[in-house]
């Protein structure tokens, strides 16, 4: 048994309005960073999953971020899986 | 007929909920804790508003897997009535009992006020006392009640009738000003505001007190119904 590293990031779609986002590029024009667009707030989990194999592995967070970790309805999510050495 | 609350932790308009139906129908009301893995001795069963689980991941996302949500989903199948208000529309739309999902508030202000309400369909077991087109009065307190949903699935509520209110002014920026919709089945409503914080006078509206006598007449009517035909 493997265990791995995960990382997802969860985000809103981009055809959802971010409100969060929005005011956060509205402060960086106001403090002068004039170039910052598109500014998307999102979230990052991190965990530790056990595998036989990394595409178990993989499998099984996929899973966990269709059926948990994001809503598919309203956000899109994307993630990092590396096995840990101990 | 009997009605029962579901209880989360975080929840806290249960006994205000609990409150109206008894107030407005005389019914029995029970509050079920979230562990309960059977409600088919209710009538109708209704999600209050809170903050379940404390809205950890997203509102609604955790209560969804408790065993009364998977009651309800029974409940749902036998054609029972379901009322999920705030938080539990919330947790409906996360259960994919409700189409669509609740997002933050446009303008990211949490909100609680009177707004008007639009009644969009008086067929439904839940607004056969409303007139169609009637302006009503009820409370919203939400930082999250932006309805959104793509635009086939908005579609397809506005023609098969299941949007049930529209905001007047929308205090939210749900699409198509979206207050409040129905299940497939016509027998799940959730909604944003909360007819159960409209239904004395000294409130400010009396205009929640028919959603719980519609629910009532509904099913009163099935069940006289039933026992005619037994």
């Amino acid at each position: 048994m493997k265990t791995f590293d995960v990382e997802v990031r969860v985000w809103l779609k981009p055809s959802v309005f971010d409100p969060q986002g929005h005011a956060v590029e509205q402060a960086l024009h106001t403090l002068g960073f004039d170039g910052a667009q598109n500014v998307r707030i999102g979230k990052y989990m991190h965990l530790t999953v056990t595998g036989d194999t990394e595409e178990e592995a993989r499998k099984s967070v996929e899973q966990m971020c269709e059926r948990v970790l994001s809503n598919p309805v309203m956000e899109t999510y994307a993630y990092e899986l590396k096995e840990t050495v101990v | 007929m009997k009605w029962a609350v579901v209880v989360f932790p975080g929840s806290n308009c249960d006994e205000d909920a609990a409150q109206a139906v008894r107030e407005t129908t005389g019914d029995t009301v029970d509050l079920v804790w979230h562990d309960a893995t059977d409600l088919s001795q209710y009538d109708a069963i209704i999600l209050p508003g809170g903050f379940s689980y404390g809205d950890y991941l997203r509102s609604g996302a955790i209560a969804r897997f408790s065993p009364a949500v998977e009651a309800v989903r029974r409940e749902v199948a036998e054609g029972k009535l379901v009322l999920g208000i705030c938080n539990g529309f919330q947790v409906l739309t996360e259960s994919h009992l409700l189409p669509g999902a609740l997002l933050r508030n446009n303008h990211l202000q949490f909100r609680c006020e009177m707004v008007e309400l639009i009644v969009d369909n008086n067929t439904s077991p839940f607004t056969r006392a409303y007139q169609l087109g009637e302006r009503i009065q009820i409370p919203i307190a939400h930082g999250e009640g932006r309805f959104h949903a793509d635009p086939e699935t908005v579609a397809d509520l506005r023609n098969e009738g299941r949007i049930a209110f529209r905001y007047a002014h929308s205090p939210n920026g749900s699409v198509a000003d979206i207050a409040g919709i129905l299940g497939q089945g016509g027998n799940v409503l959730g909604l944003m505001p909360h007819p159960e914080r409209a239904i004395f006078d000294w409130m400010g509206s009396v205009d929640g007190r028919r959603l719980f006598q519609s629910m009532h007449q509904y099913v009163e009517e099935g069940l006289a119904h039933a026992r005619a035909n037994a």
